[in-house]
C-alpha cells in the first residue's frame, strides 16, 4: 500500500477521577477494583466538551503539524459511540471548524470502539485508489457507564485524528484485516441513556477471541511474527486485557509500553487504539515496525501493519502536547464534579 | 436563539473568520463591510477582505463570573475575559481549563473550540471558540501559526502592505 | 432654538411593586408631574415614554399610546412615542422632549421612563438587560452586564491602583443616600465590610456592588422657558441636553476604562450650557455597578482620570461635599426600573434645585448634572439643570 499516515494528533479533556473516588461513592474497594482493571485515572470531558470539540481539537493539531491544507482533505470520518446527535453528524461540524468544508465528503461511524479503526481502512481504500488526496480518521469518545457499574471506573474521554495521504508519508500502512462476527457483548439500545453489556462474555469469546485472531490472521498475511514488531498496540478497555492478550501473542512489555495508554486516562472507546498508536508515533525513529489491533464490541477487530518511514525523522511535532503529557498531567475532581459534568445528576425541570 | 442566526455566524465563532481592511489594513472582529479606521469611510467600502485571526492573544481584563449568564449554569464559576489577538482586534469569551486563580492580566492564551450552549435536551448545539492558556506546545515554526484559512479566501486575501489595493 | 423648561415632576416609588401593574406605574408618575406643573392635558403637544423592553418583560409592545389611553389622554389624540436606548431609555426620551419644545415643534410635552422588571425571573431579567451589551459577540460568550463591568473594575485597578474598598463605599454611600429617599427601593444603610465581603456575582463585584431590578415609573413636563412663569415659581431650566454613543461591545471600546460616549456627551453638554464641571453641585450618574460610578465621575470631569477611587474615599463626593453624587440614592438603593431611570434621575436634580429635596437637600444648589447610559457605554445621555432665579 502506498498509503499511509501523514499526520496525527490526539486530545484528551484536562479533568481525572481516580477508581478510589468512584468506590467511594458506592461502597465499593475503589482501590482494588483500579487495581484489577490496571486503570489508575480516567479522563473527564468538561461541561462544554463533547466528541465534536475533542475531534477538532485533535484534526487542528493534525493540520498544523503537518502543515496541510484542510481544503485538501476530500474525506472525513468520526467513529465514535457518542455522537452529540443521534440524527445530524458530528464530521461536519468538525470538518467546518477546520476549514475543510465544503468539497468533501463526510460521515459518522459507530462500530462500538473500533469506529476509529474501520475510519481509517475506508480513509486507505479512498486514498490508495486516488479518490481523495487526504482522507481524515477520527477516533473520539466521551462516553459513560451507568453509575455504579463496572464500567464506570475506566470509561473515559479523548480523541485522536490521523491524516491518511500518498505523501510525505510519515507512516506507511503495510497492510490491513478485519475480523468480524455477530457477538453482543456489549450495547446500548436506541434511547437508552448508558450502555449495557455481558459481563464476563465481553472477555473470551468477545475482545481476546477477535483481538487474538484478527492479529494472527494479520501476521500470517505479511509474514511476520510477534519479534519482528518495535511497538504494538492493542483496543484497551482497560489495563489489562490488552496487556493479556499480548502476552498471549508472545509481545514483551517493552514492545506494549507506548501503546498502552488506559491506565493513566481510562478507556477512551473508539479512540483507545487510536491514542496508543499516536504515543507510539510520538517516540517512534524512521524504520520502526507497529501492529496496531483495534476492537470493538458487536463484534470485529481491524488490524494494521505499519512501518515508519524516513520522513519521521523531519516531522514537526512542536505543537499540540505530546501524549505523554496527558498521560501524566490533569486535574483530578471529586466524584461530585464529576457528577455534575456528566449530567448524572437529575435537575429541576427534567 | 433562532438556527438561522446561529448559522450565519458561523465561519466567525468556528474560524474566527474577520476582515481585513484593504486600505488602511486594519483588522477587524467581527467582520466589518465599512472600515471605521479609514479616514475616508466611503473609500473602504467594499475593500474589507476575509481575514482569520491566528486565535492567538493575551488577556487584557477579566472577570470570574460566579452568577451566570443563562446556559451557563453548569460551568461556574467560569472565567469570562477580553483577549486582545496578536492581529490587533479585542474579542470576549471564556477562558477554560484553568484555575481561575492563574488567570492575570497579561496570561497568553490561544483560540480552543468548545461548545457554547445547547438548546434545551432536544434542540441544536452551538459551537464557538473559548481560549485557553497557551503552553510550550503552542510554539508554531515557519509561520503555520494561522489556521490555513479557506482556498476561496486565500486567493482573494489582500498581500500585507499594499495600500493600493 | 427656544429655551426649555421643566415646569413639573413625579415618580413612583422604586422597587418590588407586587400589585401594581405596568400601566398603574406609568400613569401615576404622568400625573404627578402634570398636577406638580399645574397644566392641563389640553395644552399638552406629545408624550415621549422611555422604556428599555416592555416586548420581553410584559409581552407589550407599543406601549407609548396604551399609556396616553389609560391616563385619559387618548381624546386629544397626542403623538405618544416610545424611545428606546437601553438603560439609557429615560434620558433619550428627555431628549427627545427637550429637541420638540426647543424647536418649537410642540410646546408642552411629557416625557416619561417607565419599566416593570418583577413580571419576570431573576435570571429572565438578567437575560433581557443584558441584551444592552452586544448579544452576538458578548453574551452569546457568556458576558453578563456585571461581568463587563467586573472587567472594567479590573482593567481599573490594574491601570491605576484603584481598591476594592473604593467602588465597595460606592455601595455604602448609595444606601446612606438612599435611606433619606421615601421612594427608594433600599432604605437600609450598609457597612463596606458587608459589601467586600458579600456573594460574588462576577469577581471583583459583589452582590451588593450591583444595582438592583426594580419596578417604577417618573415624568417630566417640559415647556418652553419663555412661558414658564405662568405654571411655576421655580422653573428649572434644562440648559443641556446631549446623546453620545460608542460601540456596543466593550471589547471594541478605545479604553476599556473610559467610556468615551459618556466623555463626548459631557464635553458637548458643558459647552452647550457655557458652564464646567466645577459649577456643578448636585450630580445623579450612572452607578448600576459600583465601579461604574467612579468611571462615570473620572468621564464626566469631576475628577482626573485614574484618581476617583482616592477621591471617592476622601468623601469629595459626599453629600453636601465638593459635589453631591446620587443623593437619590442613585440606581444602587433608589433602584433600577431600566427605563425610568434618566428621568427619575432629572426628577432627582430638579427636587434639589428647587430646595425640595427635604432630608436629602444640598444647600446653594443651582446647576445639576445627570448622567444615563445605555449597556455598558453604547449610549450615553447627559443634561444639565439650572435653577433660573
Amino acid at each position: 500500500m502506498e498509503a499511509g499516515i501523514v499526520s496525527y494528533g490526539a486530545y484528551v479533556p484536562r479533568h481525572r477521577i481516580t477508581p478510589t473516588e468512584i468506590g467511594k461513592v458506592w461502597g465499593v474497594d475503589g482501590a482494588g477494583m483500579g487495581l484489577g482493571l490496571n486503570v489508575h485515572r480516567k479522563s473527564v470531558p468538561a461541561p462544554d466538551e463533547d466528541t465534536i470539540t475533542i475531534s477538532t481539537e485533535a484534526l487542528r493539531a493534525a493540520l498544523i503539524r503537518g502543515a496541510i491544507d484542510p481544503q485538501e482533505i476530500g474525506a472525513l470520518y468520526i467513529g465514535s459511540e457518542s455522537h452529540p446527535y443521534a440524527v445530524k453528524p458530528s464530521a461536519t461540524v468538525v470538518a467546518q471548524a477546520v476549514g475543510a468544508t465544503p468539497n468533501l465528503t463526510a460521515a459518522d461511524y459507530e462500530f462500538a470502539c473500533k469506529a476509529g479503526t474501520a475510519a481509517i481502512q475506508t480513509c486507505l481504500g479512498l486514498v490508495g485508489a486516488k479518490m481523495v488526496r487526504y482522507g481524515v480518521a477520527i477516533g473520539t469518545d466521551t462516553s459513560q457507564g451507568a453509575p455504579g457499574d463496572a464500567l464506570e471506573y475506566s470509561a473515559s474521554a479523548g480523541g485522536a485524528a490521523l491524516i491518511i495521504g500518498r505523501e510525505r508519508v510519515i507512516a506507511r500502512v503495510e497492510d490491513t484485516v478485519s475480523y468480524t462476527t455477530d457477538t453482543p457483548d456489549f450495547w446500548r439500545r436506541e434511547g437508552q441513556r448508558y450502555p449495557s453489556h455481558s459481563g464476563r462474555f465481553t472477555g473470551e469469546p468477545a475482545y481476546f477471541r477477535h483481538v487474538t485472531e484478527c492479529a494472527n490472521r494479520m501476521m500470517e498475511r505479511v509474514h511476520s511474527k510477534a519479534s519482528d514488531y518495535q511497538h504494538v498496540v492493542f483496543h484497551q478497555p482497560n489495563g489489562k486485557f490488552p496487556q493479556r492478550v499480548g502476552k498471549q501473542l508472545g509481545f514483551s512489555e517493552a514492545q506494549m509500553r507506548h501503546g498502552l495508554v488506559t491506565p493513566y486516562i481510562g478507556n477512551t472507546y473508539s479512540a483507545a487504539a487510536l491514542i496508543g498508536l499516536a504515543n507510539v508515533l510520538d517516540h517512534a525513529g524512521p524504520g520502526e515496525r507497529i501492529l496496531m489491533v483495534g476492537y470493538g464490541s458487536g463484534a470485529g477487530s481491524d488490524a494494521f501493519d505499519i512501518v515508519t518511514t524516513e520522513e519521521i525523522a523531519t516531522y514537526d511535532r512542536s505543537f499540540g502536547p505530546p501524549v505523554e503529557q496527558y498521560l501524566h498531567n490533569g486535574v483530578e475532581i471529586p466524584y461530585a464534579t464529576y457528577a455534575k459534568f456528566r449530567g448524572k445528576i437529575t435537575m429541576g425541570g427534567e | 436563539m433562532t438556527i438561522a442566526r446561529f448559522w450565519r455566524e458561523t465561519p466567525q465563532r468556528y474560524n474566527l473568520g474577520g476582515a481585513k481592511c484593504t486600505v488602511c489594513q486594519t483588522v477587524y472582529f467581527p467582520p466589518r463591510s465599512v472600515c471605521p479606521s479609514c479616514a475616508q469611510h466611503r473609500q473602504s467600502l467594499g475593500r474589507l477582505e476575509p481575514f482569520h485571526l491566528s486565535g492567538e492573544g493575551e488577556v487584557v481584563t477579566f472577570s470570574v463570573v460566579h452568577d451566570a449568564a443563562e446556559g451557563f449554569e453548569m460551568q461556574v464559576p467560569y472565567v469570562l475575559a477580553i483577549v486582545r489577538t496578536k492581529e490587533g482586534p479585542q474579542l470576549t469569551g471564556q477562558v477554560v481549563d484553568v484555575d481561575p486563580s492563574e488567570v492575570k492580566i497579561g496570561l497568553r492564551v490561544r483560540a480552543t473550540f468548545r461548545k457554547l450552549r445547547e438548546e434545551g435536551k432536544a434542540g441544536v448545539i452551538h459551537y464557538g471558540y473559548k481560549f485557553t492558556p497557551a503552553d510550550e506546545w503552542d510554539g508554531r515554526p515557519d509561520g503555520r501559526s494561522t489556521p490555513a484559512p479557506v482556498a476561496s479566501e486565500v486567493q482573494s486575501a489582500p498581500v500585507g502592505g499594499s495600500a493600493s489595493a | 432654538m427656544r429655551e426649555v423648561a421643566i415646569l413639573g415632576v413625579g415618580m413612583t416609588k422604586f422597587g418590588e411593586l407586587w400589585d401594581r401593574s405596568f400601566r398603574e406605574i406609568g400613569i401615576e408618575a404622568g400625573f404627578q408631574a402634570l398636577v406638580d406643573a399645574k397644566l392641563s392635558s389640553g395644552d399638552l403637544g406629545a408624550l415621549y415614554l422611555g422604556n428599555m423592553a416592555s416586548g420581553s418583560l410584559i409581552a407589550q409592545e407599543h406601549i407609548a399610546p396604551l399609556i396616553l389611553d389609560y391616563s385619559g389622554l387618548g381624546a386629544h389624540h397626542l403623538a405618544a412615542v416610545r424611545v428606546e436606548g437601553g438603560g439609557a431609555s429615560g434620558a433619550l426620551a428627555l431628549h427627545e422632549g427637550w429637541l420638540a419644545v426647543a424647536s418649537g415643534a410642540h410646546d408642552f410635552v411629557v416625557v416619561g421612563g417607565a419599566e416593570k422588571l418583577t413580571d419576570v425571573p431573576d435570571v429572565e431579567a438578567s437575560r433581557i438587560t443584558g441584551g444592552t451589551a452586544d448579544h452576538e459577540w458578548e453574551a452569546v460568550f457568556g458576558a453578563t452586564l456585571p461581568g463587563l463591568w467586573a472587567m472594567v473594575a479590573r482593567r481599573h485597578m490594574h491601570d491605576y491602583g484603584t481598591t476594592r474598598e473604593a467602588f465597595g463605599q460606592v455601595a455604602v454611600q448609595m444606601h446612606e443616600n438612599g435611606s433619606k429617599n421615601p421612594n427608594a427601593h433600599y432604605r437600609n444603610r450598609l457597612t463596606l465590610e458587608a459589601v467586600t465581603h458579600a456573594t460574588p456575582v462576577a469577581e471583583p463585584l459583589g452582590m451588593l456592588d450591583c444595582a438592583p431590578f426594580s419596578d417604577g415609573a417618573a415624568a417630566v413636563v417640559l415647556g418652553p422657558m419663555e412661558r414658564a412663569r405662568k405654571f411655576t415659581d421655580t422653573p428649572i431650566r434644562l440648559a443641556a441636553s446631549q446623546v453620545a454613543c460608542d460601540s456596543m461591545a466593550l471589547h471594541h471600546r478605545r479604553d476599556l476604562t473610559t467610556v468615551d460616549s459618556t466623555v463626548v456627551a459631557a464635553k458637548r453638554a458643558f459647552a452647550q450650557a457655557r458652564r464646567a464641571p466645577s459649577d456643578v453641585q448636585v450630580v445623579e450618574l450612572n452607578d448600576a455597578y459600583t465601579i461604574g460610578a467612579l468611571v462615570a465621575l473620572e468621564d464626566l470631569g469631576f475628577v482626573e482620570k485614574g484618581k476617583s477611587g482616592p477621591a471617592f474615599l476622601a468623601g469629595e463626593f459626599a453629600r453636601g461635599a465638593r459635589v453631591s453624587m446620587n443623593t437619590s440614592g442613585g440606581l444602587k438603593a433608589q433602584g433600577q426600573p431600566f427605563g425610568a431611570v434618566g428621568v427619575a434621575q432629572a426628577v432627582e436634580i430638579v427636587r434639589q434645585l428647587r430646595g425640595e429635596a427635604k432630608e436629602r437637600q444640598v444647600s446653594g444648589a443651582n446647576l445639576g448634572l445627570a448622567h444615563n447610559l445605555g449597556g455598558t457605554g453604547g449610549t450615553s445621555v447627559v443634561h444639565l439643570m439650572e435653577r433660573v432665579n
